[in-house]
């Protein structure tokens, strides 16, 4: 199976793990690492908000959409907000090929609530509990692996 | 020699027993696979944070459903979790009652959410007790010098 290092300076690739529960996180953290992706959790939206504003950086975002405090869809907006703050460097990171990929994670899977998690400008979606194939599917879809 | 063949069919009759009677699914394979050299007691760390989750919530959800004014957001935000963590580990008994939870609680049925709060705390202590069981002889296979035969 192909894991990858990234780009060739050797640096993983980089994903943060959002959901309330912890079972969960626990489970999702050991599937990235076993395709040697080093991540990092967050327990709720607003986390994940201050841990961008300080500066962290993520090539892949797993995003529960039903967390408590701030949920997927309004962190969706939030981060809006920030890239049109921050759109020269957004476009300069752009240019040299890194982008955080926001991937929705979540039990539901009625058409509509799924649109509007999409809708909210979300790069991929995926339903709950993640597997290794899916994964490797979202990092195929991004061209992180061959 | 034959001690440890013994012991690991047993392992595998009452692991195969478990996927038959519905207590666990194929989550609790992705589970298994998970598991490596790096992290041998992956399965079981999980699995413990699911017991310590669930009580908890099981907690929460008698609280709630003894208040003069029922919560039903709350009760449906509790089974939510619970249906999600034990979904995540494949512990398909639990879920199934959690579904079924949850549809009482959009209808604001306090008997059937009642009657489901009873069930999930029986299938919860039926699959914790039975995982337990798997643990325990797991832990004799391998003191006996036996390896896990995964996938069963």
């Amino acid at each position: 199976m192909a894991t990858s290092n990234g780009s060739s300076t050797g640096t993983k690739i980089t994903a943060l793990v959002v959901d309330d529960d912890r079972v969960i996180n626990a489970i999702h953290c050991k599937l990235l690492n076993k395709l040697g992706i080093e991540n990092h959790v967050a327990a709720n939206g607003k986390e994940v908000v201050d841990l961008h504003c300080s500066g962290k950086k993520f090539d892949l975002i797993l995003m529960d959409r039903d967390m408590p405090i701030m949920n997927g869809i309004e962190y969706q907006s939030k981060v809006t907000e920030y890239s049109l703050l921050h759109g020269r460097q957004q476009r300069e990171l752009r240019a040299m090929g890194v982008r955080s990929i926001i991937v929705g994670v979540s039990t539901r899977s009625i058409k509509q609530e799924i649109q509007e998690f999409m809708d909210s400008g979300l790069d991929d979606y995926q339903e709950k509990p993640l597997t290794s194939s899916k994964v490797i599917s979202i990092l195929h879809k991004i061209n992180f692996v061959d | 020699m034959d001690s440890v063949v013994l012991l690991q069919r047993q392992l595998v009759d009452y692991t195969a027993q478990l996927f038959n009677e519905g207590f666990l699914d194929d989550q609790f394979n992705q589970l298994q696979q998970l598991q490596d050299e790096s992290n041998p007691d992956f399965v079981v760390e999980v699995v413990t944070l699911f017991f310590e989750d669930s009580e908890r919530l099981l907690n929460e959800l008698a609280k709630a459903l003894e208040q003069q004014s029922i919560d039903y957001r709350k009760i449906d935000a509790h089974v939510h979790q619970l249906k999600g963590s034990s979904s995540s580990i494949g512990a398909q008994r639990v879920q199934k009652v959690c579904i079924a939870f949850r549809n009482y609680c959009e209808e604001r049925n306090i008997e059937g959410c009642q009657k489901c709060l009873q069930q999930v705390k029986n299938e919860y202590s039926l699959v914790k007790t039975k995982l337990e069981t798997l643990f325990k002889l797991e832990q004799q296979v391998l003191a006996a010098g036996g390896s896990i035969p995964w996938p069963m």
